[in-house]
């Protein structure tokens, strides 16, 4: 049980640290810019 | 009742993640910044209402991207919303579940499919290769790749924004092709298997599926059997929409953690709970195993 919630813990802070690793990249620009134009290829149309 | 609060937590989390009514009257789409975050469930950032991201949209945008190889925003909240939750998300806040769910209630014969179904492993297989193998590797000459998973499988972008997006716009409806001719007919196969077999989306295709599926495990969302009071009637597994057996396996990564087996459990053998602490009883299959 300790080893579980040693790595739920771990996991925890692994994403919360993945997320601001992926800020400071910019990634979250190019999410952004993708979900504010109609994405065609999901439309079916791309 | 507890049936009735996830009805009412599905629907809810649909109206809210969706909320952009403009959209649907206009035909267009919300373009503000609430986009940069990803919603918890499958659901197309291209529907008109969409207040949010899609998670494996987003991932393929960013693998996708001539800028990058990986994405550490998207997996980072994938992750983290896998840790914590893990397939509650599914049961409870992903609309095209709903979907499937709603669907599920025409009446018809049923049928139950086994969640040792070897079928289920196709959803990894479809995440390894059309959301991340074929938008790295197989890109134009700018370096970007396509989101394949979009593009030629993800019923819930056709019936959430293709399909409605298309009857409102009279460019689009111009633009239609093979593509979206074989995006409804693979939507229509989606529906007409959801009225037989539950959810079958999320069991055999769904790669955010399979992905909060690995975190069941260990999500701080789980199942617990109490051993002590377990007769091991197998009520639970024939309740279970997925057919797990959940006295032996109560956090399987099938499982959508729809509750369905806590009530139909006769000795309320089994219960969920929410944090680091966990029961001090052996579960059923630790017992087992002694």
């Amino acid at each position: 049980m300790r080893k579980k919630n040693g790595l739920r813990v771990i996991l925890l802070v692994a994403s919360i640290g993945s997320i601001l690793i992926g800020i400071y990249r910019e990634e979250v620009l190019t999410v952004l810019v993708k979900a504010i134009n109609i994405c065609l290829e999901c439309v079916g149309i791309g | 009742m507890a049936r009735f609060k996830r009805k009412l937590t599905q629907v809810l989390t649909a109206i809210v993640t969706n909320g952009y009514l403009p959209g649907f009257l206009k035909g267009d789409i919300y373009r503000g910044n609430l986009k940069r975050f990803c919603v918890p469930g499958l659901n197309c950032y291209s529907c008109p209402g969409a207040l949010g991201s899609c998670p494996i949209g987003s991932l393929q945008a960013v693998i996708g991207s001539a800028k990058y190889q990986i994405s550490f925003y998207v997996l980072g909240a994938i992750a983290l919303i896998g840790t914590l939750l893990g397939r509650f998300v599914c049961g409870w806040l992903c609309p095209f579940g709903l979907i499937q769910e709603f669907i599920h209630k025409i009446p018809s014969k049923k049928f139950k499919i086994s969640s040792k179904n070897p079928v289920k492993y196709s959803k990894y297989l479809i995440l390894l290769v059309f959301v991340i193998i074929l938008p790295m590797f197989v890109v134009n000459i700018l370096g970007m790749g396509d989101p394949f998973f979009c593009k030629y499988i993800c019923p819930a972008g056709t019936l959430e924004a293709g399909i409605p997006l298309v009857i409102m716009n009279p460019s689009l409806r111009q633009a239609i092709g093979f593509i979206f001719s074989w995006k409804v007919f693979l939507l229509l196969l989606t529906i007409t298997a959801s009225i037989f077999i539950a959810r079958p989306f999320c069991r055999f295709i769904c790669p955010l599926g399979a992905i909060y599926g690995l975190f069941n495990p260990i999500s701080l969302y789980k199942l617990e059997v109490n051993s002590d009071v377990c007769i091991k009637c197998n009520k639970c597994t024939n309740t279970c929409p997925i057919s797990i057996e959940t006295y032996k396996t109560p956090n399987s990564p099938e499982c959508i953690r729809c509750g369905e087996c806590i009530g139909a459990c006769p000795t309320k053998a089994i219960s969920s709970s929410f944090g680091l602490k966990e029961s001090e009883g052996l579960d059923v299959k630790e017992m087992e195993m002694k």
